[in-house]
């Protein structure tokens, strides 16, 4: 090897050991998890190699459990989420004054801790000895009954975690449609305008189409992001999910892992398996449609 | 149909904080755009000529004046209300519709009793199409065009729906030099066929000259001169349009008067009477010179360029205000390139005097 | 058409404006109050004390008599200041190994000339694709069998790598024309020099934006912390948090966990505000919450 070579690995030596130590060799190790069947922590042994470790976990309620949580709040949030950011930054657009300190203020919750001010929303939502919360007054002024969010029916704790999710991701989506909206230049809107284009044309003909890419980027973003929820429903309800009938794929994970159930990793790593064999399946969906629908 | 503008003004708040002077644009315009006639707008960049556009296609309200499209005052009219098609510096083609549902766009827009099917549409189009020949290119998208064909298509997309006034913002900049040509006259044939008010704006003299019925000066917001090219170049009101207009520029000395003679330097060069004495700038057109061993003015030879037809003398003054002048005289002059100098002889009709400051057209007759 | 239906038009597009405007305004203060109501109402909670707190059948949107006392029982009932603690130094710690692991990196990408190169940059850029939840359960069992659970490397080893900021970094490298390279060659520059003395000052903002998001990442990280540490004596602020919210202050003492989510939230807050238009730049330039 030449000396130039030399240097240009030693330039990338840290960079490979920390990536090979610490994703190369787990991603190849997690598939060979997955297949040990009875694997045992303690003495690093197992029994036979084969698929009993997926066919356990689709077997497992909680895990089934967990699936159905997440779909729900994958279909719920991503569209609703994308939407309003949609009408947020269209909004925000059409403004000069007062837009610089909204654009701040809507960004904010993309830099707090996602615990801490899921413990703000628990105590917004939760019914308790003391108090029905600040979100069953609300609802009451409607004439309905107090409903316990947070350890109440299925429905209503879906619901916050839902509404949760909605505002924790919504920063990253205003602002990458904002800029994609800043990016369409004015001419033309300003060609529209002479033409006398009703506006929800424009919207539909013109600015839909010229921000697609970015829309369809935030789609694909959106359902990863959604499939792998976890610390939300955490915040909300605590670490044991399974209690709570709350838990999502990856808080099956992890409780697979650690945690009073844990100490499984073969089916840890079945149930990651299967979240990446999902993820992968609708980003590719995704990719074919946004093929289709974006025209450059 | 006649456009009017009276008294238009167009002041914008400034954005620079520590001088919160306003910047007008445009200062207090009026004139008349006779209907059916080619107009250049033109000025050096940032003379608000693109402002003027705006504020007649509606883009932009004026601070104050009025403007009138025949006898309606649409001062007050947003731009779909009034019946006029822009051309784009950068066209603004729409890149995810192809030409035809370019073209198409506007007409789409129509309501109530102008309301079109699609086959009234496309026939709408592909007749425009031909007006500009895009023939054959109308399931392309923008991108798959090159510069003139995609300007083609903004005119036609402007032109499509039949407007009462065409405007056209820098037509031809990004243009290369030769399209440029070509394209230029397609403008003026297009605008002849449909017999629509065009209003073109430009910092090119040269493409304004060649193509408009009328011209339209401009420098800082304020407008200088209006006229048809050749008399705006026979007869310019200031030293800014007489430099303005004209491939090579005039040439300029400072002279004086003394007498009911012009002096340039200690050289009486012309008789000009009607003119008290008192110091002047002069401006001489290159064609304006004539190459006589005997002539008055003395200049002192840098080089001759021979351009076949012509040949342009480059030469110095003492007393010229401008790096070299230029003359163009016929090839069958022959100058002797040896020599250390060159004299001319004026034409009168070529020679321009100026206040020196003011710089406003100084009017004499030549005895 | 005459001059009086266009006076109509001409009212009737500005009165539509006017509606279309107000509708707008009030529309983005809502989901103003929307976002801003959660941090309003835990400084609020925070600031009542624990009697009147657990008074108010029907809550309060003010207070009228502010304690700082829940602030206290923040510091003192619970190990808050230990959390703090231990998140700083894992956030310090993570941020600057990664930053000496990847500015070498990109700039043998974008820099450097030597066989595999491109080969090994494919292979950097595929693990992008790599979810994390697949990688963290070896990751767990390794920092285990290692003995590593409960300490800072065991935290911050798995934490360094991010393949996303070499790639955003060489991009901005690559951005640096040759020319100044080559200038740099001619006059017997090392590469070492050239990097420290000629690249990162242009790229400055860059690294800046990259430290930043980093923090914020480390700031606000859970999922890892919680699987490899179960003495306290190591939580970070987050797994504090979940702690304080389980166990914490022997009773359900909500002021006093508000007053903790403030002073976690707040260092954040902060780090946002002086560093806007940065933060925000770089997550539109590629980041994703996470």
């Amino acid at each position: 090897m030449d000396n130039q070579s030399r240097k240009g690995w030693l330039y990338l030596l840290p960079a490979i050991l920390f990536l090979g130590a610490f994703m190369v060799y787990p991603l190849i190790d997690v598939f060979i998890y997955s297949f040990e069947e009875g694997y045992n922590s303690a003495s690093q042994t197992h029994m036979g190699i084969g698929t009993y470790n997926y066919g356990y976990i689709l077997r497992d309620p909680y895990f089934l459990q967990a699936v159905k949580n997440t779909f729900i709040l994958v279909v719920i949030t991503v569209p609703l989420s994308t939407g309003i950011a949609l009408l947020i930054s269209v909004a925000l657009s059409s403004i000069q004054k007062l837009r610089h300190l909204f654009q701040t203020v809507y960004f904010l919750p993309y830099v707090t801790n996602t615990l801490a001010v899921g413990l703000v929303f628990m105590i917004l939502f939760k019914k308790t000895a003391y108090s029905d919360g600040l979100a069953n007054l609300i609802i009451g002024l409607f004439g309905a009954g107090p409903i316990d969010f947070i350890d109440g029916p299925y429905w209503a704790k879906m619901f916050v975690l839902c509404f949760y999710t909605i505002w924790v991701v919504m920063p990253f989506k205003i602002l990458i449609l904002t800029s994609a909206l800043a990016s369409v230049k004015q001419d033309y809107y300003n060609a529209a305008r002479i033409d006398g284009t009703p506006r929800w044309r424009i919207f539909t003909k013109i600015t839909l189409p010229m921000i697609s890419p970015m829309l369809f980027y935030l789609i694909i973003t959106g359902f990863i992001g959604a499939f792998k929820a976890y610390s939300d429903a955490v915040a909300l309800f605590g670490t044991n999910l399974n209690a709570a009938e709350m838990n999502t794929i990856v808080g099956y994970v992890y409780d697979m892992l650690y945690g009073n159930s844990g100490g499984y990793p073969s089916y840890a790593s079945a149930a990651a398996i299967i979240l990446f064999v999902i993820v992968l399946t609708i980003t590719c969906i995704n990719l074919l449609v946004s093929k289709k629908h974006t025209h450059y | 149909m006649k456009v009017y503008l009276e008294n238009l003004t167009k002041k914008f708040p400034s954005r620079n904080k520590k001088d919160p002077t306003e910047v007008v644009a445009v200062d207090n315009f009026t004139f008349e755009i006779p209907d059916g006639k080619l107009i250049g707008l033109l000025g050096p960049s940032g003379c608000g000529k693109s402002t003027a556009l705006n504020l007649i296609c509606g883009l932009q309200k004026p601070t104050s004046g009025r403007i009138f499209f025949g006898d309606d005052d649409v001062t007050g009219l947003p731009p779909e209300n009034r019946g006029v098609g822009l051309v784009f510096q950068n066209y603004a083609l729409y890149p995810h519709l192809t030409v035809r549902q370019n073209i198409i766009f506007p007409l789409e827009n129509l309501r109530g009793k102008d309301k079109m099917t699609k086959e009234q549409m496309y026939a709408k189009a592909d007749e425009i199409a031909g007006l500009v020949q895009l023939d054959g290119l109308m399931d392309r998208k923008p991108s798959e065009l090159s510069g003139g064909q995609q300007q083609r298509v903004a005119i036609a997309r402007a032109l499509v729906k039949m407007p009462q006034v065409l405007l056209l913002d820098e037509p031809l900049s990004n243009l290369d030099a030769r399209l440029r040509l070509q394209t230029r006259e397609e403008i003026r044939r297009i605008q002849k066929e449909t017999g629509i008010t065009t209003v073109f704006v430009t910092h090119d003299q040269d493409e304004a000259m060649s193509i408009s019925d009328m011209i339209v000066v401009m420098k800082a917001g304020v407008l200088q001169q209006i006229g048809a090219p050749q008399e705006v170049y026979d007869d310019p009101v200031n030293l800014f349009v007489a430099k303005f207009l004209g491939t090579p520029p005039i040439s300029v000395y400072s002279g004086s008067v003394k007498a009911g003679k012009l002096y340039i330097g200690d050289e009486a060069v012309m008789n000009v009477s009607g003119v008290e004495d008192r110091d002047v700038t002069v401006g001489i057109r290159p064609e304006g010179y004539i190459l006589d061993e005997n002539g008055p003015l003395t200049c002192l030879l840098n080089r001759v360029e021979v351009m076949g037809r012509d040949i342009s003398v480059v030469s110095t003054h003492a007393c010229s205000l401008s790096e070299a002048n230029r003359s163009i005289i016929s090839a069958e002059n022959r100058v002797d390139t040896a020599a250390g100098t060159v004299r001319f002889a004026l034409k009168p009709a070529k020679v321009f005097l100026f206040d020196t400051v003011t710089e406003a057209r100084i009017p004499f007759t030549a005895k | 058409m005459n001059s009086v239906s266009y006076e109509k038009i001409e009212k009737s597009a500005a009165a539509r404006k006017k509606i279309l405007n107000t509708v707008v305004y009030v529309f983005l203060g809502l989901w103003g109050v929307m976002v801003l109501f959660p941090f309003y109402w835990m400084l609020l909670t925070s600031v009542k004390s624990y009697g009147s707190y657990n008074a108010e059948y029907i809550p309060k949107f003010f207070t009228l008599t502010p304690t700082l006392q829940n602030y206290a029982d923040a510091f003192t009932a619970v190990p808050l200041a230990k959390y703090f603690f231990n998140t700083v130094i894992f956030t310090l710690a993570t941020t600057a190994i990664m930053l000496a692991v990847i500015i070498p990196a990109a700039f043998a990408f974008a820099r450097l000339q030597f066989k595999g190169r491109d080969l090994v940059f494919t292979l950097f850029l595929s693990l992008m694709m790599i979810p994390n939840e697949l990688v963290i359960i070896t990751n767990y069992t390794t920092i285990t069998n290692l003995d590593l659970r409960n300490s800072f490397v065991g935290l911050i080893l798995p934490s360094v790598a991010s393949v996303f900021y070499i790639y955003l970094l060489k991009e901005n490298f690559a951005q640096i024309p040759d020319e100044l390279y080559y200038a740099a060659k001619v006059d017997g520059t090392s590469d070492w020099k050239y990097l420290w003395k000629v690249m990162m000052p242009i790229c400055r903002p860059t690294v800046v934006t990259i430290t930043i998001l980093k923090i914020i990442e480390c700031w606000n990280s859970y999922v890892w912390p919680r699987l490899v540490t179960d003495d306290p004596a190591y939580y970070l602020v987050s797994n504090g948090i979940q702690e304080i919210r389980e166990n914490g202050f022997g009773r359900e003492n909500i002021p006093a966990m508000m007053a903790a989510v403030v002073v976690i939230s707040v260092p954040l807050v902060v780090l946002f505000l002086i560093f806007r238009n940065k933060i925000m730049e770089g997550v539109a330039r590629g980041g994703t919450k996470g």
